[in-house]
């Protein structure tokens, strides 16, 4: 569960060394890295932003134009030689490993995740596309074995879902997969639904006696299948245990498939992250949002934050952006040009709006207002348009960054969380000297 | 394949020639290369003229608007949204033609009533403040996919054919006569033919192209015109602005929605329009002079239709000054006796023009019964129901609780009872159901999302219908959602700039479908 800190009673003044603004992928990836490094923190932002999080984190996929890589490490190196802009060229790949190590211990006892050391490994997505990625959700690691051995396996969705179709995604592979086998199924005790919810689904499943009433009807139809897959939709707090005991009570290793939001797997990684932060050990505003940073002479910074609860500033030394993109409210694009709301950053962009898109959706090149964002040097600070820090104490980090189409190159997560790192690094190392 | 009539074109024009001929007896195959109102008649204002936008310049077409406006509501009212109209001139605007413009009605013959400014704003609350006259008019407001549809319909049951993704590509000709067609499927390249005894072009935009291969000749000039969608209704009525035809200067309500237009470009090939930020840019600015909340309004698509003008004159001027009355061309300069072109006009007008084509058609084939379409009401059939923005939501809410299906396309609430309706409804008439034939013929992706979800809601619904099967589902949301991104490409900023991010988020960030092969994803990568 997430326990939003109340606002303190005596004052709506939260001190602290680091005010971290935007709560996605980035910004709690730069709250666990600047906690693990005795870094006071404070985070502000709306967690609503991780409900379209597949789960799933790339590293680096895709560069140039649809030139898929399986050694995401190779693909970061062609990255750094033809894009100079790219956060990836700001960023060692000692970094990077380090960044994910970090992540990735940290979920270990909460939210496990898997990878192939080195390589990208391949799952299957809810429209039965195969898709390449880097770190996965253990509870979908099933998932990418049973598509490399091509394995017998059953695909199941519920009576009553409306994003994921068991029978499209074996109908859709079945030239590559033909083991595949789909079968709706009623989920326990919903005859009278007219709609079943992911959410709703994943919060009774937490539950072991519906997990029992559930492996009793797929039993019978298990016989001749090595693996069964689902939607992501396994359990919200207890997904590990949920896919345990279902392995147990069904006698096959079982997987998760990723779905389009309003998705679990980004649900259950906001809270696995920000629960595993701990309350004692930073200031959370979420349901929230940043209104204002401004500094004072004593060169501080004076965060503004609405909330439910009234207006909050957080008092810091350092600010790290981290507000995403549109989506996020990071960036936002008028008929005349794309600004950065808090402090009017300067926006590398287009021209005009005319070279922000491409005439096909799909056109493999993507789109040019997608490499649009803010330029930094390489401790991350925010340039001005002349190429100078815009301030001391002011970092920019993740999807926001300039440089980077994460959604044709494939590493949202990778330069979230590498970026995040290195962020929360320079942060550490000039609080040092000073 | 026989047929009395071959009909090329399948707008407004094409299906109410089809019915008119129906009517008299007179069995027609209409050919479509693409969809029903795939052209111009799918790409404009769906505006029910009171004809006094054409008073200064174009008195006989005002009143041809006038007279036809009074037909379509006595004989197709299912099809109209009788929301009436004002004129309104603001501040800068030329006061020469605001106070001409009472007396050009009158010579039209057109009723206009002058209201005062305070009162048209209590009408119409988002007028800007600077209105300084305004005119009530009886403009309208008509669904044109519906009408097609159902004209298209009431042919068939009177025994005519369509043939949909089917084009033209040659004629073979026996002295004055053309003795047969030769048809190609467009999908597949499947080449048959047909021997109609009489041939009508009613393709608007590409009559010259169509003629040029009989052997015929037709000058049409290619105006491109580009609308705006907002996301919900702005107004009540048709608002126009009060000075001579120029851009930007008409907001129509389309049910949910308002549709704001038009510019007037000249093009030299009527395949390749598309909105552009220019025109975009342009229609917002003139827009909001008489409605400002148009700058910040959201807009959730823009697309472009083409406007046959036939050059009459040395077409120098603005394509506006260009007659939008209609031609009809017998084709006897071309030694042809079984060839007749009718272009130009304009949506209001077609049923006059579908009327003077089967006139002369029904003429040369000595059938002499009469047009009946001036009194002749069009039935109202499943086929164009669906277009009707709120008709999906309002049949699921009047079915009792328990029996109500889930909703699909949550932006235009379409349940899947609808979607399978509309997928029986284009199988009996030899069509493939799939996203974007099924968008055609309902609101589906036509809501602020445009396509995002509702698309791998539906897909995933058919596969699990039946409806589907094989990778095809891929290549199917491939191309619908580059139908719904070409409408917006050039309304991307603000809110729906947010909404195609999260687009290319889930299909190509999450499904990487950019990168799927066309034809089979069965790529192992």
């Amino acid at each position: 569960m997430i326990i939003n800190t109340p606002a303190p009673m005596e004052t709506s003044t939260i001190k602290a060394d680091l005010a971290v603004i935007g709560a996605g992928m980035t910004g709690m990836a730069a709250a666990l890295f600047a906690v693990n490094r005795k870094i006071s923190t404070a985070l502000v932002g709306q967690h609503s932003a991780m409900n379209f999080a597949s789960g799933i984190m790339d590293l680096m996929g895709v560069h140039p134009a649809g030139q898929q890589w399986d050694d995401p490490w190779k693909a970061i190196d062609q990255v750094r030689y033809d894009l100079p802009d790219h956060p990836f060229a700001k960023v060692e790949n000692t970094l990077i490993k380090e960044s994910l190590e970090e992540v990735s211990n940290f979920l270990e006892g909460k939210l496990p995740y898997r990878r192939s050391m080195g390589t990208n490994v391949t799952l299957v997505t809810s429209v039965g596309t195969p898709k390449k990625t880097y770190m996965v959700p253990k509870t979908m690691w099933n998932g990418v074995k049973a598509l490399e051995k091509k394995a017998p396996t059953l695909i199941l969705d519920f009576t009553g879902m409306k994003l994921f179709s068991a029978r499209q995604i074996a109908s859709s592979l079945e030239k590559i997969w033909p083991g595949l086998r789909s079968k709706t199924i009623d989920f326990p005790k919903s005859e009278l639904l007219e709609e079943l919810h992911p959410e709703h689904v994943a919060r009774v499943l937490d539950l072991s006696a519906n997990r029992v009433a559930l492996a009793r009807r797929i039993k019978p139809l298990v016989k001749d299948v090595e693996y069964i897959g689902f939607p992501a939709l396994l359990g919200m707090y207890k997904s590990v245990e949920t896919v345990a005991e279902l392995e147990t009570l069904l006698g096959r290793p079982i997987f998760e498939i990723p779905t389009p939001p309003v998705s679990v797997p980004g649900i259950r990684l906001q809270e696995a992250m920000i629960n595993g932060l701990g309350i004692n050990k930073i200031f959370y505003s979420l349901s929230t949002m940043a209104t204002k940073v401004t500094r004072t002479d004593g060169k501080e910074f004076i965060t503004t934050i609405k909330g439910n609860n009234g207006n909050q500033t957080i008092v810091s030394k350092a600010v790290l952006l981290a507000t995403g993109r549109f989506l996020g409210k990071g960036l936002v694009a008028g008929r005349r040009g794309i600004c950065e709301p808090l402090m009017n950053l300067f926006v590398t962009q287009p021209e005009s709006r005319d070279g922000w898109h491409r005439t096909s959706l799909f056109d493999p090149k993507g789109h040019p207002v997608n490499r649009a964002g803010i330029q930094t040097d390489s401790a991350f600070r925010p340039l001005t348009s002349s190429g100078e820090p815009v301030l001391d104490g002011l970092y920019v980090a993740g999807s926001i960054l300039a440089g980077s189409d994460w959604m044709r190159m494939k590493c949202g997560s990778g330069v979230a969380i590498a970026t995040a790192l290195a962020a929360v690094k320079a942060i550490e190392t000039a609080g040092t000297e000073k | 394949m026989e047929t009395e009539v071959l009909i090329i074109g399948g707008g407004a024009t094409g299906t109410g020639i089809a019915r008119d001929l129906a009517l008299r007896g007179i069995r027609s195959i209409v050919v479509e290369k693409g969809d029903i109102n795939a052209g111009a008649s799918g790409g404009n204002h769906g505006l029910l003229h009171s004809g006094a936008r054409y008073v200064s310049n174009d008195a006989g077409s005002a009143r041809e608007c006038m007279e036809e406006a009074d037909i379509l509501r006595q004989t197709a009212p299912h099809c109209i949204d009788d929301c009436g109209g004002l004129f309104a001139a603001v501040q800068g605007d030329d006061e020469n033609y605001v106070a001409d413009f009472p007396n050009f009605c009158e010579k039209a013959g057109l009723d206009t009533t002058a209201i005062p400014p305070e009162a048209a704003r209590e009408m119409e609350p988002l007028l800007a403040d600077e209105t300084i006259a305004a005119f009530r008019v009886r403009d309208g407001a008509i669904d044109p996919f519906m009408l097609s549809l159902e004209n298209m319909a009431h042919a068939r049951a009177l025994g005519a054919t369509l043939l949909c993704h089917t084009q033209v590509v040659g004629f073979e000709r026996q002295n004055h006569c053309i003795t047969k067609v030769w048809l190609e499927k467009t999908g597949t390249g499947e080449r048959f033919s047909v021997e109609p005894r009489q041939i009508i072009n009613a393709t608007g935009a590409w009559a010259g192209k169509v003629a040029a291969l009989a052997g015929a000749t037709t000058h049409v000039l290619y105006s491109m015109g580009t609308l705006l969608v907002t996301q919900s209704r702005m107004t009540q009525g048709v608002i126009n602005r009060l000075r001579p035809p120029s851009d930007a200067d008409i907001l129509v309500p389309g049910g949910t929605v308002s549709i704001l237009g038009t510019t007037s470009v000249r093009v030299d090939d009527p395949d390749r329009i598309r909105p552009t930020v220019a025109e975009t840019n342009l229609i917002v600015e003139q827009g909001s002079k008489m409605i400002p909340s148009l700058e910040q309004t959201r807009y959730i698509r823009a697309y472009s239709g083409v406007r046959p003008l036939v050059s009459q004159s040395s077409g120098v001027g603005d394509d506006r000054t260009v007659s939008r009355g209609f031609v009809l061309l017998d084709h006897a300069s071309d030694n042809l006796d079984n060839f007749a072109t009718i272009t130009g006009g304009k949506l209001t007008t077609f049923r006059l023009m579908a009327e003077k084509t089967a006139n002369l058609v029904a003429a040369r084939l000595g059938n002499k019964t009469p047009c009946t379409t001036k009194t002749a009401p069009l039935p109202s059939t499943l086929d164009g129901k669906w277009t009707e923005p709120g008709i999906a939501p309002s049949v699921w809410f009047a079915k009792p609780a328990g029996k109500k299906d889930k909703i699909l396309c949550e932006c235009e609430m379409i349940p899947e009872s609808t979607i399978d309706a509309i997928a029986t409804a284009l199988r009996n008439s030899n069509e493939t159901p799939n996203l974007l034939t099924i968008g055609r013929r309902s609101r589906l992706g036509k809501g602020p999302c445009q396509g995002a979800f509702c698309s791998t809601r539906v897909l995933a619904h058919m596969y699990n219908q039946g409806a589907l099967s094989g990778p095809g589902g891929v290549d199917d949301i491939k191309a619908f959602l580059d139908e719904r991104w070409k409408g917006q490409q050039a309304i991307f900023w603000g809110d729906q700039l947010v909404q195609a991010e999260l687009t290319e988020a889930m299909h190509c960030g999450l499904f990487d479908l950019e990168l799927a092969q066309p034809g089979d994803h069965g790529h192992d990568h």
